[in-house]
């Protein structure tokens, strides 16, 4: 066959003479409108291929058309875009812009900015930031920065509290964030503008000075200004939704939301119901603490064999009531009785607590500098400017070099100087070209050096810092890790029922776990009785009595005053202190059908 | 003299003792003492403490900075094609105990009269080199007329000295038929199989023909020696006693990487040393900076018993003798059970097995115990 092989959607349909002209024919009448705008063609003149693709599923991105060197859009559909007489999809009928897939890529010579377009060139990208993702392109300036903390950037944009959305007092979402002063940043992108994050911001433009602070912000840790956060700084308020459904069992029993009674299998005691209104749900506005009853609730018994003599009915009842997080406490702020979709009565009951930032709280700039609160200093011992100006935060200079967060620089650079200006915003999309020179002019025209650099005294002793200190405005947002939902210790508590090994976890209240390679460490050390207490006495100690005669574990009948062993009746038994882990092998061992035997000795 | 040494008889290991008799000789009685004295000592203080975890210490001496270390394969300069695996891989392998390591490699040196003479040398790595008929001549198979063309080239037969008359011999011997035609470079074969199977069976055969080398030595290359006094030959494969065999090779300086074979030929001692050498090699190779005390502990656990073991469940760990200590390893209930048939006692003098019934672990402070002498 004569003529490059044609495919349509990666099957072969045909051979043509001339597949140049071909796609260029396609693209002609696609850009015309006569074909659909999702029709891509790519000719591959080293293998005499046209590719041809119209299916779903193709990654395609917008570009500029060119023709002869000149865009096909110009000032006139600017002007009408600006009226907003027209819109994206008339640009897109009229072939000013055209989508391309991966493969039709490959024929086209793109120029990343108009004025570099030659003859040669067949596309102009929209704007070069669109390089970068919807995140990356939000974070300000990510052209200044290392690529690894653009990343670690884009991550932690999506951990800032804000409004995260404009309903949030009708919504019953599980966890939530809400921050009660939050403000659009100085240092703003297009993209964040167009995905509306400007509206609903997550963040505050905050005086950050970078220097040192008697070692409190050393290792990344961030001094905040103690009346910055007693006027709202990163002040958040935090809910969490508890929900309680009336189930229906097999059997025509169901589940009941009501106050429990004393006689009711597991009751709390009268205390922990004491904001439960008749129906067993609880009032807003409550102050509730860790175990606290939100929705009072009852089940049905777990068997049906346990319905009372005289063939009663009277079925004892458990309780399963709904409560407060152990760790938690905060104000009831909503409650909702609804239906479930199953047609069950379903409660929800949303606390509402406040958070103030607090030492290890986690906050970060929007260039992947992150830090820990280190130390909260009131605002008279922190330094100050010849104005006056205390900074919100201070920053560890040891944060920047080796990170190389440039654009963290210009931000706070650009924001002072934009702050001092009273302009909007400090455009800081990425691939924009800053104006450097502007803002160096800026600062110095309100009197300030116009390398950001300012006179700092010492808040304590009211000397003046030897160094000039890099001051200027930030936008810094709080992140979602609380230390307040984080910390956790135990010296007593709740044990496993299988096990009697202290349980895992924060929401149980539970032990560190004391794990393999720590336990090796110990054995290097040979410190054996540590190991000992560790492992067992702070663990699943028992004292169980072994039978000397056959070696079985035998039986405390505390009613006859008798220790005998169950297989040999033999009453020579003696109390053996021994893991409760070893214990259930044993038993486990008995049930595999074999017959362990602990054979004692005196320790010699 | 000879009564200053006596004392110390027992307490110092018999190599130290004959090794200070060698190096005092000369010296004068009260320097000798002051020497022997010195010596034991420097013995006492570099001892290991009664009851230390020796074990768990060395485990975690080259556990830690083994975390350390990369995946990378490096590639021998000047020796094509070798790419020995370093680093964790091969470290897994030394303790693996490998059937086969996943590269084999030799170096063997020669005996004065040669080694100094780079043509003789080259010569003689030639001779090492395996080569596969396949390698020197092409084979045809007619399954029509049940015949089997070969078809030397005669290029790649001189690069290896031999002739069309050496092969013929030896893919004779091989199959161990004669030749149905020889003409020039062809020679023709009709076994005189029926089925088409034992035919294919007899091509492979052919195919695998080694004309000359040594089995299992894949590739030879020539390297001049370190301080350029010589030439000697890297090998990809090794067969330490077929070379051990050969007259130009200086059987004390040979050596190759794989452990099993080491243990074959030399025995248990040697491959001790070859598993401590190639362990601490991997570990300097990386850079990594182990005191090879803690190395020379896992290249003992891996040979006290008269053969190279593995670690992990198909050697050490496995082999264990508590039950407790074998089940809590891996395999817990196949453990159990094989104990339980043959009525096995855990004695439980090990660490594992104390830590899982909860008693004091017989390591540091809970192997000292206190005695009280009755009576009087
Ligand atoms: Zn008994």
């Amino acid at each position: 066959m004569e003529g490059a092989s044609v495919y349509l959607n990666g099957k072969l349909i045909g051979f043509h003479n001339k597949p140049t002209e071909l796609v260029e024919n396609l693209r002609r009448k696609r850009r015309a409108g006569a074909l659909p705008h999702e029709l891509n063609a790519a000719y591959y003149a080293e293998n005499d291929e046209v590719y041809i693709n119209t299916d779903a599923g193709r990654a395609r991105r917008p570009l500029l058309v060119l023709e002869n060197g000149k865009l096909k859009l110009t000032q006139k559909h600017i002007e009408e875009l600006k009226a907003d007489k027209i819109g994206w999809k008339d640009l897109l009928n009229e072939g000013v812009v055209e989508y391309l897939d991966s493969e039709e890529e490959e024929n086209a010579y793109i120029a990343v900015r108009e004025e570099d377009a030659t003859p040669e060139h067949t596309h102009v990208e929209v704007h070069p930031s669109l390089m970068l993702g919807v995140v990356a392109a939000c974070a300000p300036f990510p052209d200044h920065n290392s690529s690894p903390r653009v990343t670690m950037a884009s991550a932690m944009l999506k951990q800032a509290l804000g409004v995260y959305q404009s309903n949030y007092a009708l919504r019953m979402d599980t966890q939530s964030h809400v921050m009660h002063y939050p403000q659009k940043p100085l240092a703003r992108t297009k993209h964040a503008e167009i995905i509306g994050s400007n509206d609903r911001p997550a963040g505050q433009n905050i005086v950050l000075a970078i220097m040192p602070f008697g070692g409190y912000n050393m290792e990344d840790a961030l001094i905040l200004n103690k009346a910055s956060v007693e006027r709202g700084l990163g002040r958040t308020t935090f809910y969490r939704t508890y929900t309680a459904e009336e189930r229906r069992y097999p059997g025509g029993q169901k589940d009941r939301f009501e106050l429990p009674k004393p006689e009711i299998q597991g009751y709390r005691g009268d205390e922990a119901y004491r904001f439960l209104g008749e129906d067993g749900i609880i009032l807003p506005e409550c102050k509730v603490d860790g175990g606290d009853v939100l929705i009072g609730k009852t089940s049905p018994p777990r068997f049906l064999e346990e319905v009372g003599e005289l063939s009663m009915i009277e079925e004892k009842r458990r309780e399963n009531s709904v409560t407060l997080r152990p760790s938690e406490a905060g104000d009831v702020d909503a409650v909702i009785v609804t239906e479930a979709t199953t047609g069950n009565k379903l409660v929800k009951v949303r606390v509402r607590s406040l958070k103030i930032p607090e030492i290890g709280d986690k906050f970060a700039s929007r260039h992947g500098q992150k830090g820990v609160v280190g130390m909260i200093v009131p605002q008279h011992d922190m330094p100050f400017t010849e104005n006056g100006i205390t900074p919100d935060i201070i920053m560890n200079p040891h944060a920047v070099p080796s990170r190389m967060t440039v654009g963290h620089v210009l931000e706070v650079l650009g924001s002072k100087a934009v702050s001092l200006e009273g302009e909007d915003f400090l455009n800081a999309t990425a691939f924009d070209r800053l104006d450097y020179g502007g803002l160096k002019k800026m600062l110095l025209k309100h009197g300030f050096r116009h390398d950001g650099k300012e006179v700092l005294y010492n808040g304590v002793t009211g000397e003046k810092i030897e160094a000039e200190i890099f001051i200027g405005v930030c936008y810094y947002q709080r992140l979602k890790h609380l230390v307040s939902n984080k910390i956790h210790a135990r010296s007593r508590g709740p044990v496993q029922i299988l096990t009697r090994q202290p349980t895992e976890g924060r929401a149980r209240e539970g032990g560190l776990r004391f794990g393999e390679m720590e336990r090796d460490t110990l054995i290097g050390h040979g410190t054996s009785m540590l190991l000992l207490e560790r492992l067992l006495k702070e663990s699943d100690i028992v004292t169980e009595l072994i039978c000397e005669k056959c070696g079985t574990i035998a039986v405390d009948d505390q009613i006859r005053k008798k220790q005998y062993c169950p297989i040999c009746e033999s009453t020579n038994v003696k109390p053996i202190e021994m893991s409760y882990a070893f214990k259930l092998l044993l038993n486990e061992l008995k049930a595999l059908n074999i017959r362990p035997k602990v054979v004692l000795e005196d320790k010699a | 003299m000879s009564d200053l040494f006596e004392k110390y008889e027992g307490k110092l290991p018999k190599k130290v003792l004959v090794e200070l008799k060698e190096a005092t000789k000369g010296l004068k009685s009260p320097e000798v003492k002051k020497t022997l004295e010195r010596v034991y000592g420097e013995f006492v203080a570099n001892k290991a403490v009664p009851g230390e975890a020796v074990g768990i210490i060395a485990a975690q001496s080259i556990g830690e900075p083994g975390t350390q270390m990369t995946m990378r394969t490096f590639h021998y300069a000047g020796v094509a094609e070798l790419a020995v695996p370093q680093g964790l891989p091969r470290f897994i392998e030394i303790v693996d105990l490998r059937k086969e390591p996943s590269m084999p490699v030799m170096e063997i040196y020669l005996t004065d009269s040669i080694r100094k003479d780079e043509e003789k040398v080259i010569a003689f790595a030639e001779r090492l080199e395996n080569v596969p008929l396949s390698d020197i001549a092409t084979v045809e198979e007619d399954f029509a007329k049940k015949r089997i063309t070969i078809t030397f080239n005669e290029m790649r037969l001189n690069e290896h000295g031999l002739t069309v008359e050496d092969a013929i011999k030896k893919i004779e011997k091989a199959v161990r038929r004669k030749a149905k035609e020889k003409k020039d470079n062809n020679l023709v074969f009709e076994p005189g199989f029926n089925t088409l199977r034992s035919l294919r069976k007899f091509v492979d055969r052919i195919h695998e023909t080694k004309l000359c080398g040594v089995k299992g030595i894949r590739k030879a290359v020539v390297l001049q020696e370190h301080d350029g006094s010589g030439w000697y030959i890297k090998t990809d494969g090794s067969n330490l006693a077929a070379v051990l065999k050969m007259a130009e090779v200086e059987p004390s300086r040979v050596y190759t990487n794989h452990i099993r074979e080491i243990e074959d030929v030399l025995g248990i001692e040697a491959a001790r040393n070859a598993v401590l050498i190639e362990a601490k090699a991997v570990l300097d190779g990386q850079g990594l900076k182990v005191n090879p005390r803690h190395v020379m502990l896992v290249a003992d656990v891996m040979c006290y018993d008269g053969q190279v073991r593995p670690i992990g469940r198909q050697g050490v760990s496995g082999s264990k003798s508590s039950v407790f200590a074998r089940a809590a390893f891996e395999e817990t209930v196949k453990h159990l059970h094989a104990a339980s048939i043959k009525g096995q006692k855990d004695m439980l003098t090990g660490i594992t097995e104390n830590i899982i019934i909860g008693q004091t672990i017989p390591v540091g402070t809970g192997l000292v115990k206190l005695g009280m002498k009755q009576g009087k």
